[in-house]
């Protein structure tokens, strides 16, 4: 293939990305596989050992518990997500008086640094002082919960706080929903159709593509929550809410075992790339994409 | 005409060549002068350290003393968030400070990683001994026989009570406990519920701060490792330690505790369980003073050894120590080792421990230090680093990894899911396989102890 001149102008001026891409991402990539069959402590030089740090994988229960709990973090809060700021996207797509102050006031969240929002989360699911209690207290006369120092509740805690972001999920909701054509939704009102049904019937199957994106935004993302526990629990209490990215930077930067930190990384990789696969897989029987 | 152009042409030729010699004057000064300045200017000393406020205040006057001492070397004071994961890294990168400000716990694997320079050669030619330290503070810079950092501003635990707080439960304010029995019989005096049974008050709370909680078995005779190849986490001494957390929760209710638990604010907070008057008696750092200070001055409070099982024991504590490495690649390791040599000469090291409100790391202090220092039980803390029992963490090359599960470990006592006999063997067993391949490891590179 012969490149021309204005094709080799367009390579110049991307020039800079491909060395950024190739530095920063590429041999990094690369070499982390290398380094996931060492014994590599950063500090010195790696030394081949085979499979080694896989085998002490399947041999250490830590690793198991922190894929456990972000099993059962992703298994919840992916599903509820998703459904959460589908509900929302929809009552915030209703002709309400009020509509772009309700729909900022939603996306606000999302605005806020990570790092402020685990601690302001940390008092509200204070089990003492915490305003999620007492609203629990008043509303259903729950008991205090101690959210955050017992294992089940710090991980619904976590849950829960999940969808406290779920802003920015909302807004693609809403612009898919403005795609889809409004004599479909006039033809099942023709036939009748009540609102549940036009929801179930013409909005999802339009917006599929849209759900199929955020679903597999979304597996990616959860399995790779990592800053909100650091901060709120620290992986605690007794490993419950030790998440496998959290495991995963412990072993790099606190025990210095980078190699095995690699390994852990593309199993990782690995889980991600299949689930998504999976997702793609399914996508064609329930993703309608119009126009073809 | 001609004569004209002669000498026309000879007041250019002239001109020319008094241009040349002015340019090759000026070269010559220039050139001079730049060889002047090479030689006579300082050598910079690039120095990461992690303190901010007051601490790092206290440790910018002491560099800044060192450059008005001296016009050969120029320290770059920098100050340094996350400062470990950073020196690591440029340390890795071959680009790392000439000096770092870094914490004893991280020496061994620094140290192990052959990322440090050894200092005793250093120490050697320029005269010094270490046993111009406490001992328990050098030998938190000491790994395989080798120094390889030295210690700046340490700091040791010890039990720290709220007079008021006791004055109000009817006992002496004067008298803390000095056995673990005592501090049993006097923490339960101290607590106070509402009508509802709810936990207002506790006299004292084993997971409180929850720094140490590894070290427990040591006021109890016990240890971890034998320093050689056993882990003996679960020895009866260490067993009987983490039974006595354990009855804590028991006495009072897992579950109620944990509520009255998650009422504590952050550590440097008015909300801090000791500073709020939540908790009477806590175990803490010589640092605790400068909290007080901060959030609650008006508080009374006295700092004593901490309790101990046997009173033979009674005077021990835990020890730790910020230190000063040269990490390996620097670029003027030998001017590093002049500042450092500076920091740890008497005065500017007695000038940065009071800047910081701690005890002096050196053996030899001035009269006037104690005096100066506003730490009014700063004599305590140095005395106890003093004792010959008292211990720092254990100097293993996987200790993060060993400190995780002893934490692990710990939280599952606190919380009733475990007998200690269980958890201990748990941690036992897997520590014993990490201290093994360990073993074999130094085995392989020819450098067991």
């Amino acid at each position: 293939m012969k490149i021309g001149k204005e094709g080799r102008w367009a390579l110049l001026f991307i020039t800079p990305w491909i060395i950024g891409f190739a530095v920063f991402m590429a041999y990094p990539v690369v070499v982390s596989f290398f380094y996931s069959f060492c014994d590599y402590s950063v500090l010195s030089k790696p030394v081949w050992i085979g499979l080694g740090n896989y085998r002490d994988l399947l041999d250490d229960d830590v690793f198991w518990i922190s894929l456990r709990n972000t099993a059962v973090f992703a298994v919840f809060s992916l599903p509820l997500g998703i459904l959460f700021s589908l509900a929302l996207a929809a009552l915030l797509h209703l002709c309400v008086i009020g509509k772009a102050t309700f729909r900022a006031i939603f996306f606000l969240p999302s605005l806020l640094p990570i790092v402020a929002n685990a601690i302001i989360w940390l008092w509200i699911f204070n089990g003492e002082y915490g305003l999620f209690n007492y609203f629990l207290k008043g509303v259903f006369a729950i008991q205090p919960v101690n959210w955050l120092g017992a294992p089940n509740p710090a991980m619904a805690a976590l849950i829960i706080l999940g969808l406290w972001g779920v802003g920015y999920s909302i807004v693609i909701f809403l612009a898919a929903f403005q795609e889809v054509p409004t004599e479909l939704y006039e033809a099942a009102e023709l036939d009748g159709a009540s609102h549940f049904g036009k929801f179930r019937h013409v909005t999802i199957p339009l917006i599929s593509p849209v759900l199929y994106f955020q679903l597999v935004m979304g597996i990616i993302g959860v399995l790779q929550v990592f800053a909100t526990p650091y901060i709120m629990t620290g992986g605690g209490p007794a490993r419950s809410t030790l998440f496998y990215t959290m495991y995963l930077y412990d072993n790099a930067f606190r025990f210095l075992r980078m190699g095995y930190a690699c390994a852990l990384a593309w199993i990782l990789f690995i889980i991600i790339v299949t689930l998504t696969w999976a997702a793609t897989r399914l996508s064609s029987r329930y993703v309608h994409y119009q126009g073809g | 005409m001609a004569k004209r152009f002669k000498n026309a042409v000879g007041r250019g030729a002239e001109a020319k060549a008094r241009g040349v010699f002015r340019f090759a004057a000026l070269a010559c000064v220039a050139g001079a002068g730049w060889a002047t300045c090479a030689l006579a200017s300082p050598v910079e000393v690039t120095y990461w350290e992690k303190w901010t406020r007051f601490e790092g205040e206290a440790m910018k006057a002491v560099v800044d003393d060192f450059n008005r001492s001296q016009d050969k070397i120029f320290v770059r004071y920098v100050t340094m968030s996350n400062i470990v994961q950073k020196t690591l890294i440029a340390t890795a990168g071959g680009d790392p400070p000439d000096l770092a400000g870094l914490e004893d716990a991280n020496m061994v694997s620094f140290a192990d990683k052959n990322a440090l320079t050894e200092l005793d050669g250093y120490l050697k030619d320029a005269g010094i001994s270490p046993k111009i330290f406490i001992p328990v503070l050098l030998s938190r810079c000491t790994y395989r026989g080798k120094v390889w950092a030295v210690p700046t501003t340490p700091a040791t635990t010890a039990l720290h009570w709220n007079k008021t707080m006791f004055r109000r439960a009817g006992l002496d304010p004067e008298s803390p406990p000095r056995t673990i029995a005592e501090l049993d019989q006097m923490a339960e005096k101290l607590v106070i519920r509402d009508k509802s049974g709810k936990i207002l008050q506790m006299g004292f709370l084993p997971p409180e701060p929850g720094w140490w909680n590894w070290a427990w078995p040591c006021f109890f005779g016990g240890r971890l490792w034998d320093g050689k190849d056993k882990i003996t986490c679960d020895e009866p001494a260490c067993i009987e330690a983490y039974k006595w957390v354990q009855s804590y929760a028991r006495r009072y209710g897992a579950g109620p505790v944990q509520i009255f638990q998650s009422g504590f604010g952050n550590f440097a907070s008015p909300q801090n369980a000791f500073l709020a008057g939540r908790v009477a008696m806590v175990i803490q750092g010589v640092w605790m003073y400068n909290f007080i200070k901060e959030y609650s001055p008006e508080m009374q409070w006295g700092a004593a050894p901490f309790p101990v099982k046997y009173s033979k024991q009674y005077g021990i504590s835990h020890a730790e120590a910020d230190v000063l490495a040269i990490p390996r690649g620097a670029r003027h390791p030998k001017e590093a080792f002049e500042f450092m040599k500076y920091v740890i000469a008497q005065g500017p090291m007695e000038k940065l421990c009071i800047g910081q409100r701690k005890f002096s790391p050196l053996m030899k202090v001035s009269k006037a230090f104690y005096a100066m220092n506003p730490h009014p039980a700063l004599r305590l803390f140095a005395d106890v680093a003093r004792n010959p029992l008292t211990f720092g963490f254990p100097q293993l090359t996987f200790w993060e990894e060993f400190l995780d599960e002893m934490n692990f470990a710990f939280q599952k006592i606190w919380m009733l899911e475990v007998t200690p006999e269980q958890a201990m063997a748990d941690v036992k067993r897997k520590m014993q396989k990490r201290l093994d391949r360990e073993l074999r490891r130094l085995r392989r590179l020819g450098l067991e102890q």
